[in-house]
């Protein structure tokens, strides 16, 4: 866990949901499990621009752009179009800031982890460890 | 038009030709789309290529690779469903791939449109035989080295041979044995792309 890896501020984390409200729930609940002081920037991209359920490059670019710092931005995607919407955003390399990249990673476990190291000054590759080793985390 | 004289006027018509096709046929792309999807391709398809033709009426590139890679960022920014992101990365890397030629031959064509059909493979993590759109994709791109007409034709068999097969990738895909009986909505889409390649080359 390094301070300012690749820039000053912390890294920004955006959700993708294939619904407006679980986005923005699911960030609602990872800031407020990040606990008090400052907590890293999060964005959430949910639904289509017109509410309905879906992917929109549109509010996954602004969400993006909103959320960086610099230190480059974590991306959590839920299911089937909104990954393969990040991952066709992350090859075309315009539509994202510089050091935006994809998180393999369970969407809520995965945010709350990705926000609480990025509150803790983590850079994006620990916060993307973070998120992806809530994959192993078992129920049962 | 001669199959060695494709030029940037040509791939507009095409986009102007798979808009037209998909919006005529919208309904059924809904149609098997609510057998075994989520009942919005036709109606995220006629979006996304609504946009491609509104933004190459806006801006129409001089060169052909270019026309592709505006239909596919249109694609990616409008569709709102995994075809954008998959019919986005299938066009935008087939026009990346012919580059800022002013006229392409139909092989060079195919070699870009091969090009874009394994970056759509990467993309999704499907082979044929997984009831996608690369059933149609595959076996038309390989038959656009005879002609436009066998590489629609080669399409639309790839599509049909959907039917009886089970879904690995996608919404689809939790049905299992369930998906079997129907044809599969992307790989209809794709039919029409190369549907539509022939009808402008005609």
């Amino acid at each position: 866990m390094t301070e300012g890896g690749q820039g000053s501020g912390p890294v920004g984390i955006v959700l993708v949901s294939h619904s407006g409200p679980v986005a923005a729930s699911v960030a609602e609940m990872a800031a407020g499990l990040a606990g008090g002081g400052a907590t890293a920037p999060v964005a959430a991209a949910g639904g289509t621009p017109d509410g309905g359920l879906g992917t929109s490059a549109e509010l996954i670019g602004a969400a993006a752009r909103k959320v960086d710092r610099g230190a480059g931005v974590a991306i959590l995607a839920d299911l089937g179009s909104a990954v393969l919407t990040v991952k066709a955003m992350v090859a075309e390399g315009d539509e994202l800031p510089a050091g935006a990249r994809l998180v393999d990673a369970p969407f809520v476990e995965g945010a709350v982890a990705a926000v609480v190291t990025a509150s803790a000054g983590a850079d994006l590759d620990a916060v993307a460890a973070a998120a992806g080793e809530a994959y192993g985390y078992r129920k049962e | 038009m001669s199959d060695s004289e494709l030029d940037a006027a040509f791939f507009v018509r095409w986009m102007v030709a798979a808009a037209a096709s998909v919006e005529r046929e919208a309904g059924r792309l809904t149609e098997l789309d609510s057998a075994i999807g989520d009942a919005d391709h036709g109606n995220n398809m006629q979006r996304g290529f609504a946009a491609v033709v509104k933004a190459l009426e806006a801006d129409a590139p001089t060169a052909p690779g270019a026309v592709l890679t505006s239909a596919g960022r249109q694609l990616i920014s409008t569709v709102g469903g995994a075809s954008g992101p998959l019919y986005g990365t299938l066009l935008r890397r087939s026009g990346k791939t012919l580059g800022d030629a002013a006229r392409v031959t139909r092989q060079e064509l195919r070699a870009g449109l091969r090009a874009g059909v394994n970056a759509v493979a990467q993309l999704g993590g499907a082979a044929p035989g997984d009831k996608t759109m690369l059933d149609a994709l595959v076996p038309a791109v390989a038959a656009l080295e005879t002609s436009f007409e066998a590489a629609a034709e080669a399409a639309e068999e790839g599509a049909l041979a959907t039917v009886p097969m089970l879904a690995r990738k996608g919404r689809a895909s939790y049905l299992g044995e369930r998906s079997i009986g129907h044809q599969d909505p992307g790989a209809t889409s794709s039919a029409l792309l190369f549907a539509a390649l022939a009808e402008v080359a005609a």
